[in-house]
């Protein structure tokens, strides 16, 4: 019987910052109209949230919102309901040009948290992760060495990052590395 | 002699000694000593043997300029050749070997060179070794390549010890160069509100002030640094950074900062070096400026320094090369080198200094100390070996006749400053010559340009031509405030500091001493230490014709290697300008390119070593493979099992098993990786019709389609099988390569051309694991499952036909079943979400016990298909094939008007009948034909080599034919059926083949049909 | 090394994040079309030196093709702008007259 396994099943590290996983998470690759009323309401019924604007991640209790592109977002939504929640919507968009799928274990999702959390991003993504260029709510797809990867940072400070399952091992170990506890840079 | 001074030496730290060793000679130095100081605290002058002549070598600099002290740094997996010791923090326990010599540093035979110096000039090798030509590469290069190169590469087996990172970084500005410049042009930068960065390659601050004197704002210089680094740290938007060099400046205001993080402590954990990915609106280079030699005869003796290097070593370490010091100069600066030493006890033999009428305010301070300065005079030659023993002083403006002759044991030698332009020349900055200083110096008006067109780097300070302390702060000053104003911040006018320092009078360009110096001289006048280039070598290359600086760069060696001629360019370029009769700014420079100054492989790598060398794609049975002997296959950066090899077994033997058992029983296969894209829209159908060469919007709901993608110029790109999922959506199936490549071509076709159709494409390769059940018992074992489950998906032949699908359960696993066969067996390819596909993989493995399941892959899975003819994307195809090559003609649409690839089929050389076409090859003798063998026919080309008519595109032992089978693309193959063709092997053999039809096995197709 | 704003994020990005996808505005020559027409659709290409009109893509961004113009002597970057476009907007071209009055590009000015 299925009993699922996320892509690096609870694996940890600490050092600079901590390196987890997150666990199964559930997440729907959303495609269609960002501007169509009938998409806002049905993404704000799978997810309790509005759609953001681009750049943004918008969370809410249950679940959440990430801009992906023009016409792409990905919700966030509880894993053991993503099925129900893909033919909610589905339902909801008959008649819109939309496409929904179940992508919840295409990816490998890690926290990463603690004083050295935006160091170790800086040291693999190309993106300024300074605490006035980066900040809460903030969504960036971008390179992670050398594999693409995404991530979010919320409220309470924790990054979130989401990459392909096939690499989630070697993202794990480049964020370890990176989290060297001897190498702290020290500017952030 | 070379001592350590009783008084002096503001960087060290007497109360910490350290041990470390040379050649394996134990030795001492302080805290803060660089490893050439403490070398020099040793009296150890010479530090290592010339390139060419082999030439004893002592320090000559203090910095990054150093040419001569290179050093074996380390022992064992920390070994390193060609490190500077002049950059080189002194630690306790170092071990540096010297370089270039053998038996010893003391004792060299190859200095044999230095008496055969006369044959050996500039282009020597090229001229001498070329005849007779065979004897190059057997007898010339391997005697030549023994005798040069600079250190010797670390030991292969042995791998680093250590880590690296690198570390992305934004900022409004970025200074270079933590000297007096760079501080106050940072501290006007960040008053103005912007984000600035300060990286000093030193682990002190200050640059040459604190060394050089004068006053800043009524203080010492080293006062003045301290107050100003407290005013920067204190400031939140000013981020400061030692031990980091500004290695080069990139397009766009990018630019690497090279930190060195524990080179001066090894081991104690952590990155050694970390690479700065710096982004920057500006970029202030406040570099300095480096001293230049002086070029007279012996110029290279152990124990002759540039000026301010040797009163670095006094002030900063605490340490003399010398006893009795002869100073020769044509600018003042000098005459502080002979005011520092002379107040630490050394005494200074004569000043020669020459201008005719000397200097100026500095000249008269030396002469009130009594130090006996005389003008108009220079070095006719300094007398020694290993070290300098004494020096014949001469008439600047002679030919070298010798009017007297010192005892000495150091010379210091100032020939004046080139501001090092390196950072600001390596993004495209232009250079304007500086008449009255000699040297060149940034052309404000040609700046390397940012993205926006405009200027994006400022040269400030001694970097830019500034020659003394007011100037360059003054000059900082505006480079700071115009680098923040440029970068959009509105920068406080305030006044520079203050300095006061004495007047100097002009300096005199002097490129070779005695102006008219002889033959005898010139030869023994070092231009370039590290390539051994002399003055005599540059007027031959110019005498033999080579007028370009780039050409005579090449040609004589100069200004290359590890320190790319920090010291010698200039020199070497002023003496090809006279050779050639030509202006020194008409000759030009050579092109200064990034790196400023070697930096270490391993920070360029940055983290990427050991197991994150590069991602490895993992499937969700790896773990399962890898513990069930899997032996792994690279495909693409996916790992794939080959084959599963059991205990006893070859991985021969394993691939011949698993090859037998899925024709007999049950294999599966771990097929997650092929790729899986769902295309969804009004518009998908007529969308997959362009994209494949065959029809797919006529594609029925629950069915299959197998299909073909050419790129534009017809040739294939990939296949795969596509399913029809409901009215607007289809599956299509890349191969394992292809998932994203072919994801990013539709969403190409998509985005950049068909804008207005409606089609969304969604790359899902991932969330499914999918497994391929084959076999005759591969009904039956997901029979066995439904049944252990209670119920489940209907798989029979009539409920799910050969290529058809149906979603549901099996074994309570939420999958969709594909009845496709890549093998030509009863198949069923089953996709389950990926974090159920362990779990399902598990239970399949279980419940096929009873019908001899075993796993198999990729080599089973090609020579199944081989066995069947089907072809394989990336063996039958390598970008030159379209699918008439391979007989897929069946699988191009005649109905479609149009498809990718289809106007190119139509072009004279795709339309050609004597393209190479597919058939299948069998030896004559049973063997196995080597794979990508070349088959040959009558006759030669143009070239003398027969001509081909044929290759070999797959090829494999059949267990189940006992014998090898192949497929190759042949000339006018498919008519030639039962012909025999030859193909040579490169082990020598011809392999013998005939040509046959390319399906080996079933041919009716009864199998799989079941 | 490069940085291009991408018209459909507006992220700034620097080129590991993009990928070139060579000369825009080709027009597509298919079935019907005349041999010289094909060949010349499929391999013959500007090759300027100062303005040009290029393809990238933000491949590890989001995945959008966009198109840029740029110098590629200078590599000024004139503006960056959709892919759905058969050739570059005014506002393009007149920021590139601003600073090369004289620019030409295919029969474009």
């Amino acid at each position: 019987m299925s009993d699922p396994v996320s892509a690096m099943s609870g694996a940890t590290f600490a050092g600079l910052a901590k390196v987890e996983d997150s666990g199964l998470q559930g997440m729907i690759t959303l495609r269609g109209d960002l501007a169509s009323a009938v998409l806002q309401a049905a993404v704000k019924a799978a997810t309790g949230a509005e759609v953001p604007v681009s750049g943004q991640v918008a969370l809410s209790d249950q679940g959440g919102v990430a801009w992906m592109s023009p016409d792409e977002l990905l919700l966030l939504v509880p894993y053991a309901e993503v099925d129900a929640k893909v033919s909610e919507l589905s339902e909801a968009l008959k008649g819109e040009h939309a496409l929904a799928v179940n992508v919840s274990d295409a990816r490998g999702v890690f926290r990463l948290s603690g004083e050295g959390a935006r160091e170790v991003l800086g040291k693999v993504c190309p993106v300024d992760m300074s605490a006035e260029a980066f900040k809460p709510g903030q969504f960036r797809r971008t390179r992670m060495a050398q594999v693409a990867a995404a991530f979010w940072l919320d409220h309470d400070g924790v990054f979130h990052i989401v990459c392909f399952r096939s690499v989630a091992a070697y993202v794990f170990n480049l964020l370890s590395a990176s989290a060297h506890p001897q190498s702290k840079v020290v500017v952030y | 002699m070379s001592t350590r001074l009783a008084n002096t030496g503001r960087l060290i730290d007497r109360s910490k000694q350290i041990e470390f060793t040379f050649n394996g000679k134990r030795m001492k130095g302080y805290a803060g000593d660089t490893l050439a100081s403490a070398l020099l605290a040793n009296d150890q002058m010479m530090v290592g043997r010339s390139f060419k002549y082999h030439r004893p070598r002592g320090v000559v600099a203090s910095g990054p300029e150093e040419p001569n002290a290179l050093v074996g740094l380390g022992t064992g997996d920390r070994f390193e050749p060609n490190q500077r010791a002049t950059t080189t923090e002194l630690f306790s326990g170092l071990s540096a070997q010297s370089q270039n010599h053998w038996p010893s540093l003391d004792f060299d035979v190859l200095a044999i060179n230095n008496k055969l110096s006369r044959f050996l000039t500039a282009g020597f090798y090229y001229k001498m070794f070329i005849h007779p030509r065979p004897l190059w590469k057997h007898v010339y290069e391997p005697i030549i390549r023994q005798s040069a190169g600079l250190g010797k590469a670390p030991d292969k087996e042995l791998k680093d010890a250590d880590t690296y990172e690198h570390f992305y970084f934004f900022a409004d500005v970025l200074v270079i160069g933590g000297g007096v410049a760079g501080l106050q042009a940072a501290k006007a930068a960040a008053e103005s509100g912007a984000k600035v960065l300060l990286i000093e390659q030193h682990n002190y601050w200050g640059g040459r002030a604190p060394v050089d004197g004068g006053t800043i704002d009524g203080m010492e210089p080293g006062a003045w640094v301290e107050k100003t680094l407290e005013e920067l740290r204190g400031m939140d938007n000013v981020t400061l950074r030692d031990r980091c060099m500004g290695a080069g400046v990139y397009d766009h205001g990018y630019a690497l900062g090279y930190e060195r993080l524990t080179d001066h402590a090894p081991g104690q954990g952590g990155p050694r070096h970390r690479l700065w990915r710096i982004r920057a609106s500006q970029i202030v280079t406040a570099t300095g400026a480096i001293e230049r030699p002086l070029s007279f005869a012996g110029n290279d003796i152990p124990g002759v320094m540039l000026a301010a290097s040797m009163r670095d070593y006094a002030v900063n370490w605490g340490v003399t090369p010398g006893q009795k010091v002869v100073v020769a100069t044509n600018n003042d600066d000098a005459y502080r080198t002979a005011i520092a030493l002379h107040g630490a006890g050394v005494e200074i033999v004569r000043v020669l200094d020459t201008r005719d009428s000397g200097g100026g305010a500095l000249m008269e301070e030396v002469r009130q100390l009594g130090i006996r300065v005389e003008c108009g005079r220079g070095i006719a030659k300094v007398k020694g070996t290993k070290r300098v023993t004494g020096v014949a002083i001469c008439a600047q403006n002679g030919e070298g006749g010798a009017q007297e002759e010192v005892a000495a044991d150091a010379v210091a030698m100032s020939g004046g400053w080139s501001p090092v332009v390196h950072l600001w020349s390596h993004c495209g900055g232009k250079l304007v010559w500086d008449q009255a200083h000699a040297n060149f110096r940034p052309d404000p008006e040609r700046p390397p340009l940012g993205a926006d067109g405009n200027g994006f780097v400022v040269a400030a300070g001694a970097a830019n031509g500034a020659s003394d302390l007011g100037a360059a702060l003054q000059d900082a000053q505006t480079a700071g405030e115009a680098a923040a104003n440029a970068a959009g911040f509105t920068p406080k006018t305030v006044n520079a500091p203050a300095a006061e320092a004495p007047v100097e009078t002009p300096m005199q360009p002097v490129w070779l001493m005695p102006a008219k110096a002889d033959i005898k001289l010139r030869m023994k006048s070092w231009l370039d230490y590290q390539n051994d280039v002399k003055v005599s070598d540059v007027q031959l290359a110019a005498q033999e014709g080579f007028e370009s600086v780039e050409h005579t760069k090449r040609y004589t060696t100069l200004g290359m290697a590890t320190d790319q001629g920090k010291l010698s360019n200039i020199n070497g370029l002023a003496i090809l300008a006279d050779s050639l009769g030509s202006e020194i700014p008409q000759v030009g420079t050579t092109t200064f390119r990034p790196p400023y100054h070697p930096i270490s492989m391993g920070a360029i790598g940055g983290e990427a070593r050991g197991e994150i060398f590069q991602p490895l794609r993992k499937t969700p049975m790896y773990e399962w493979h890898d513990s069930n002997g899997s032996d792994w296959e690279p495909v693409g950066q996916w790992r794939r099992p080959f084959a599963y090899v059991r205990s006893g077994e070859t991985l021969h033997d394993a691939v011949n098993r698993e090859v037998k058992n899925t024709r007999e029983n049950l294999g599966l296969l771990d097929a997650s990786t092929l790729g899986k894209l769902v295309v969804k829209g009004p518009d998908a159908g007529k969308f997959l019709d362009m994209m494949y060469t065959n029809m797919m919007s006529t594609l029925k709901i629950g069915k299959c389609r197998y299909g073909l993608m050419c790129s534009e110029n017809g040739f294939l790109i990939d296949d795969g099988v596509v399913a029809r999922i409901d009215e607007d959506t289809w599956l299509c199936h890349t191969t394992t390569g292809g998932a994203e490549r072919i994801h990013g071509h539709m969403e190409e076709w998509l985005q950049t051309e068909w804008w207005d159709w409606k089609v969304y494409v969604a790359n899902v390769t991932e969330q499914l694991a999918q497994v391929a059940v084959v076999g005759p018992n591969a009904r039956k074992v997901l029979e066995k499952l439904n049944e252990k489950a209670g119920g489940g998906m209907d798989v029979s032949k009539e409920a799910l036909p050969f290529m058809e699908w149906r979603d549901g359960e099996i074994g309570g696993f939420k999958a969709r079943a594909y009845r496709i066969s890549f093998s030509g067996e009863l198949s069923y390819e089953i996709a389950v979400a990926a974090s159920d596909g362990l779990a399902f993989w598990t239970a399949l493995m279980e419940a096929g016990q009873e019908f001899g399941v075993m796993p198999y892959g990729t080599e089973c899975l090609h020579i199944l298909r081989a066995e069947k003819g089907f072809i394989m994307i990336g063996d039958e195809t390598d970008g030159t094939v379209i699918p008439q090559d391979l007989g897929l003609h069946w699988a191009l649409s005649k109905k479609k008007e149009d498809f990718l690839g289809k106007r190119a089929h139509s072009r004279s050389h795709m339309a050609d009948p004597d393209r190479w076409q597919l058939v299948g090859l069998e030896t004559v003798d049973g063997s196995v034909l080597p794979d990508g063998a070349y088959a040959v026919g009558n006759g030669v080309n143009a070239n003398g080599q027969k001509n081909t008519i044929g290759r070999v595109t797959s090829t494999y032992y059949s267990s189940n034919l006992g014998r090898g089978i192949a497929m190759g693309l042949v000339k006018h193959g498919p008519k030639r059926m039962g012909e025999v063709i030859d193909f040579p092997g490169t082990d020598g053999k011809i392999y013998k083949a005939k040509i046959v039809d390319q399906v080996f096995y079933d041919k009716e197709g009864e199998k799989q049909n079941v | 090394m490069l940085i291009l704003e991408c018209p459909y994020c507006g992220v700034k990005a620097e080129e590991t994040e993009l990928a070139a996808g060579g000369e825009a505005h080709l027009k597509r020559f298919g079935p019907g079309s005349s041999d010289e027409e094909f060949h010349d659709y499929l391999f013959m290409r500007e090759n300027p030196k100062g303005v040009h009109f290029e393809r990238w893509r933000h491949a590890n961004g989001c995945g959008k093709w966009f198109h840029a113009a740029r110098c590629t002597m200078t590599l000024e970057v004139f503006g960056t702008y959709s892919a759905q476009t058969t050739e570059p907007p005014q506002e393009i071209k007149d920021k590139i007259s601003e600073k090369r009055p004289d620019w030409t590009w295919r029969d474009i000015k």
